[in-house]
């Protein structure tokens, strides 16, 4: 496909997003939702192993941010990045192994869903303790300036993570060794079922960083152009050495926590409000008015990804569950 | 070399390692210019520079969650707890995260917590606490605890070297108390194996860490008194046990004493006397015996942390009691 052939070369020179860029930004929020479509499908099915973990709504934010990230840069994503993970490289066939918990896994079925690491492509995956990749994504950060590299690490941590005691002390220690750090709070309105009111007193979560010393930006996360411009502008100043920055996307978890939650805590009218404002829909718009795109590129888009997750899924599939004799085996490296 | 105390043995082996391997960094809190709360980084900033001696905010997770995040990224890091009390703090980052790695991930996380533990320094509860049993049930954790300079060292450079997070736990008590000769810079001591620290047909200790000083003093009065000759085993690997020479030693003496400072309860005994039940039972000539601390934090006053923790008189005692069953 012509689109995913641009990720191959520079994406957004000098800053600016071209549009191929822009057309890339929209087929991987696409892509994105479609594969989180076909998690919850395999999910009725009884084929998912666990829990499934959607993006819904998270897409702007998820695409955006990693599409800021060159090709040595570190990625520590969330369950719900599963956007980031695409644009870093992450190949269909290995996200649905992971979901279906298979032999050829990135895991070897040690772990699901996008609790994987893809060192190959710098992608390192959550624990579900989400605060506590912060101060690991720091490490990270840590021996890039130790080593004199010009990488920069992207993370990840949402509104109800970000009182966890590990994200104040992996962004102080961040912000006090001037680390390569750029530190996104996806705010999605609610924590499992509890609401953003009941898990801080802060007017943004942005406002945090003034206590670190560190800019803080809050943005629309709906918005994939400003999400990508923001975190930029983060990764640039990461990258000259001045440090790490906080960003606050707002965005709305439009499905439940998981696919067992029926999400009956959401108000009223709130997911209504919130899909007028969906990140792929506002950037399709712009894109059709500015004949980037045009219905017909739009369905070739939409089967071509119909077919490559049909195609990875059938793969994924192949591979059976990994033998149970080996289940004590990798605890410890050689 | 000139006999060296059992801290600056430490010191050696991390300074040797940090000359041998340029990914070896230390990081902690205070360990800057200021050497550490017990000196054992005196002079290295100096020598070393910022870059491979960092004094740390003062932040366990932090501390060892940057020091995971480094491993993972191909570099092996050196923390220094300032006590091993402060693990508390950071727990999350050994279990979670650098213990589940390489089972989840197949990536190595080459990283070395030093535990700076234990009683007899009156420290009162924050500061003299046993935490080992804690992480001797995380798969993925290798615990190390010598009781002398020569092993402190060659476990230090194993421990560096190895591809695992290894917990160092270094007994305060022994920092200055003892002194021997270290072996040569190449020199390492395997990880996984304990030792014969004197021999002994009626009875055996095992122990590990400052316990094994106590224990050999009570096996030399136990033969002045009573002739009777206790074999002295120094376990000093906790995770992994070393399995063979635990059932050898019940297999030569018949009867066996556990000891350690660690509380009583859920210590590090229990799962030694479980190994023996399950794999020398015939061997037993009497039932598994355990001395620990009291269960009970250690006390300030030294009058009630004397009374709390192992002491030489109470292996005689717990020795002679077993020698008459």
């Amino acid at each position: 496909m012509v689109i995913t052939a641009h990720a191959a070369g520079k994406r957004a020179s000098g800053g600016k997003l071209s549009n191929p860029d822009r057309l890339e930004l929209y087929y991987y929020m696409r892509l994105a939702r479609e594969c989180d479509n076909a998690i919850l499908r395999l999910y009725r099915q009884g084929k998912i192993v666990g829990g499934a973990y959607t993006g819904n709504g998270n897409e702007a934010t998820a695409v955006g941010s990693a599409y800021a990230l060159e090709k040595d840069d570190y990625l520590f994503p969330m369950h719900r990045d599963l956007g980031a993970q695409l644009v870093k490289g992450e190949s269909l066939r290995n996200i649905f192994l992971q979901q279906l918990g298979r032999a050829d896994s990135l895991t070897c079925g040690r772990d699901g869903t996008g609790h994987y690491a893809d060192p190959s492509l710098r992608l390192y995956g959550n624990v579900s303790h989400l605060g506590a990749m912060i101060p690991m994504a720091v490490g990270v950060a840590l021996a890039v300036k130790l080593r004199g590299e010009k990488a920069v690490v992207m993370n990840y941590i949402g509104d109800g993570g970000s009182n966890a005691g590990e994200f104040h002390e992996g962004l102080n220690m961040a912000a006090v060794m001037q680390l390569p750090f750029v530190l996104i709070i996806e705010n999605n309105q609610f924590a499992y079922s509890t609401p953003v009111r009941m898990q801080y007193a802060a007017q943004k979560l942005s406002d945090r960083a003034a206590g670190y010393g560190i800019p803080g930006f809050t943005i629309d996360g709906t918005n994939v152009s400003l999400v990508f411009e923001t975190c930029r502008k983060a990764v640039d100043r990461a990258r000259r050495g001045e440090g790490p920055t906080l960003i606050e996307s707002v965005t709305m978890r439009m499905h439940g926590h998981s696919a067992s939650d029926d999400a009956a805590y959401v108000p009223a009218g709130m997911i209504d409000d919130w899909r007028k404002k969906d990140p792929i829909d506002r950037l399709e718009k712009i894109l059709l008015a500015d004949h980037v795109l045009d219905e017909e590129s739009k369905k070739k888009m939409e089967s071509d990804i119909a077919a490559g997750i049909d195609d990875a899924v059938a793969r994924a599939v192949e591979s059976g569950y990994p033998s149970g004799e080996d289940a004590g085996e990798g605890v410890y490296a050689p | 070399m000139p006999p060296l105390t059992y801290i600056d043995a430490i010191s050696r082996g991390m300074w040797e390692e940090m000359e041998r391997d340029p990914s070896v960094f230390l990081i902690g809190e205070d360990i800057g210019a200021y050497g550490g709360a017990f000196k054992a980084t005196k002079g290295f900033f100096e020598h070393f520079g910022p870059k491979r001696v960092i004094d740390s905010v003062l932040s366990e997770s932090a501390i060892i969650g940057a020091a995971t995040g480094a491993a993972v990224a191909g570099m092996r890091p050196i923390v220094e707890m300032q006590f091993a009390d402060f693990v508390t703090s950071g727990f999350n980052q050994v279990v979670t995260n650098a213990a589940k790695i390489h089972y989840r991930w197949r990536i190595p996380v080459p990283m070395v917590i030093r535990l700076p533990t234990g009683g007899y320094i009156h420290g009162g509860p924050y500061h003299s606490a046993s935490t080992e049993a804690w992480f001797a049930h995380v798969p993925g954790l290798k615990i190390v605890a010598p009781s002398n300079p020569a092993d402190a060292k060659g476990l230090l450079k194993s421990a560096v070297r190895d591809n695992n997070p290894v917990l160092f736990y270094e007994f305060k008590y022994l920092y200055r108390r003892i002194k021997g000769e270290v072996p040569g810079t190449d020199v390492t001591v395997p990880i996984g194996k304990g030792e014969v620290r004197r021999e002994g047909g009626d009875l055996t200790v095992l122990t590990y860490g400052s316990t094994v000083h106590f224990s050999l003093e009570a096996a030399e009065k136990l033969s002045k008194a009573d002739g009777i000759e206790t074999r002295v085993v120094d376990l000093r690997t906790l995770l992994p046990l070393d399995r063979d020479l635990i059932t050898e030693s019940v297999r030569a003496t018949g009867k066996v004493l556990i000891v350690h400072e660690d509380t009583l309860t859920g210590g590090v005994g229990g799962e030694i006397a479980a190994l023996i039940a399950e794999h020398a039972f015939q061997d037993l000539d009497a039932p598994v015996r355990r001395l620990g601390a009291l269960d009970a934090p250690v006390p300030f006053a030294p009058t009630l942390e004397a009374a709390h923790l192992p002491d030489t008189e109470k292996i005689v005692q717990a020795l002679r009691a077993l020698a008459l069953y």
